[in-house]
């Protein structure tokens, strides 16, 4: 058993000039070809017993006791959506992780400098795991866009970061989910990285049957990752 | 019937809060960190220490390396396997937390997993810049006779070679760095 390779035509590069630290981080050789062993179809292994009570209502999950308890301030969102592989196939009880800033734009990550406030209410990390459909759900507040200094006046459309491991070490994902007409899209390095044939699977659809009537709109996104070989890779153990 | 990967998107320089929280300081459970070991694993306790550096030869601040690696008998965690208790087999480690801009884990030396390949970790890289994760793995130095034996060091250009071996500083301790560029470009695998 085997995953099949990365489609590199899906993938962005590693050196994109354009995004400027990929100048000075990616490597400027070719990746060797590596055949899967035990080693790579194998992968962490968490499932729900990983999971702390609220890890998925992003609007809970960081909410203060003490001086000022209440909700996080700006938009509710649901986000849900499959982790499948190439051929469709639902990825049951898989981990997912997401960080993202709060409505103002700003990370509570201490390097985060960004002159925006940060919500008393609002840590911005959860996580979830996947149902026997391949579903996960997280609730959450709209993320704001927030500046970088790639270039002059550059900011990153609203995006929420996912970690996925799939099934093995091979299907590893770290990815960005991004919001429907967004207008930072087009002027985004990191986005435009992406092959373009490609990019649109990185947008969220907004979607009114996950919307909570009076509650929250609704996003789905799916994630799409490595499928199976059907037959071994030369040279694979 | 079929649908294209998602694209890879960088893991950005905010990771620590959501993936290494209890490492940073931040109040969320981490559901891995940097020390692997288990109270019901035996075996030989390591240390492995690196740092990751860029194409200009400065240590990366904000990167995030995974290990994934067999237990000391050379078994790999499955699924379902111990009702999840035991050893992980899996580690993460930010270089952002300490000074040295290092990460550090506290593991057991890996078994065979088979009786090819010789004793490896696998290690992937994530860092603000790098828009696809990287693969590598980790050999070791002290293991001379079945690293010359090992299917895939064996492939490697020599010159290569040695960016996958972690030396030995002292006994049970090995330092493995990663170089993103240059004449010691760490080999990177296309898995
Ligand atoms: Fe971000």
């Amino acid at each position: 058993m085997s995953f099949r390779q990365r489609d590199w035509a899906s993938h962005p590069p590693l050196i994109h000039p354009d995004y400027k630290s990929t100048v000075l981080r990616g490597p400027t050789k070719p990746l060797v070809p590596l055949p899967q062993s035990l080693s790579e179809v194998t992968g962490p292994v968490y499932g729900a017993e990983s999971l702390g009570p609220d890890d998925a209502d992003l609007t809970r999950n960081g909410r203060q006791g003490g001086a000022s308890p209440g909700e996080p301030l700006g938009e509710r969102i649901i986000v849900t959506g499959r982790v499948l592989d190439e051929d469709e196939k639902p990825q049951a009880n898989m981990l997912v992780e997401v960080w993202q800033a709060n409505a103002a734009g700003r990370y509570v990550h201490k390097a985060d400098q960004h002159e925006a406030p940060l919500d008393p209410n609002f840590f911005g990390g959860g996580r979830c795991v996947t149902d026997g459909e391949g579903r996960y759900r997280f609730i959450t507040i709209m993320p704001g866009a927030y500046p970088w200094g790639n270039h002059d006046n550059a900011w990153r459309p609203a995006h929420i970061h996912f970690s996925l491991f799939g099934p093995g070490l091979a299907t590893r994902l770290i990815t960005q989910m991004y919001f429907p007409g967004d207008p930072l899209l087009d002027l985004d390095p990191i986005f435009n990285a992406t092959p373009l044939s490609a990019r649109n699977r990185l947008v969220a659809g907004f979607d009114i049957t996950t919307t909570e009537a009076g509650f929250a709109l609704g996003y789905q996104f799916d994630i799409v990752l490595r499928g199976r070989c059907e037959t071994p890779r030369e040279g694979a153990s | 019937m079929s649908r294209g990967q998602t694209p890879s998107q960088t893991i950005g320089p905010f990771f620590a809060y959501g993936l290494t929280p209890e490492q940073y300081g931040y109040p969320l459970r981490s559901i891995a960190g940097a020390d692997l070991r288990d109270p019901a694993t035996e075996g030989a306790e390591i240390t492995i220490t690196g740092r990751v550096f860029d194409g200009e030869g400065a240590a990366v601040p904000d990167a995030m390396i995974e290990i994934w690696q067999a237990d000391p008998q050379g078994r790999y965690r499955l699924p379902g396997s111990q009702g999840n208790r035991g050893f992980s087999g899996f580690g993460r480690c930010g270089t952002g937390s300490g000074p040295e801009s290092g990460f550090r884990f506290t593991t057991y030396k890996p078994g065979r997993v088979d009786d090819q390949q010789a004793p490896h970790i696998s290690v992937i890289v994530f860092m603000r810049g790098l828009l696809n994760h990287l693969y590598t793995r980790l050999y070791f130095a002290d293991e001379t006779e079945a690293n010359l034996r090992d299917p895939l060091l064996s492939s490697l250009d020599p010159g290569r070679r040695a960016t996958l071996i972690a030396e030995l500083s002292a006994p049970g301790e090995y330092r493995f760095d990663i170089h993103m560029q240059g004449d010691r470009e760490t080999v990177f695998f296309d898995v």
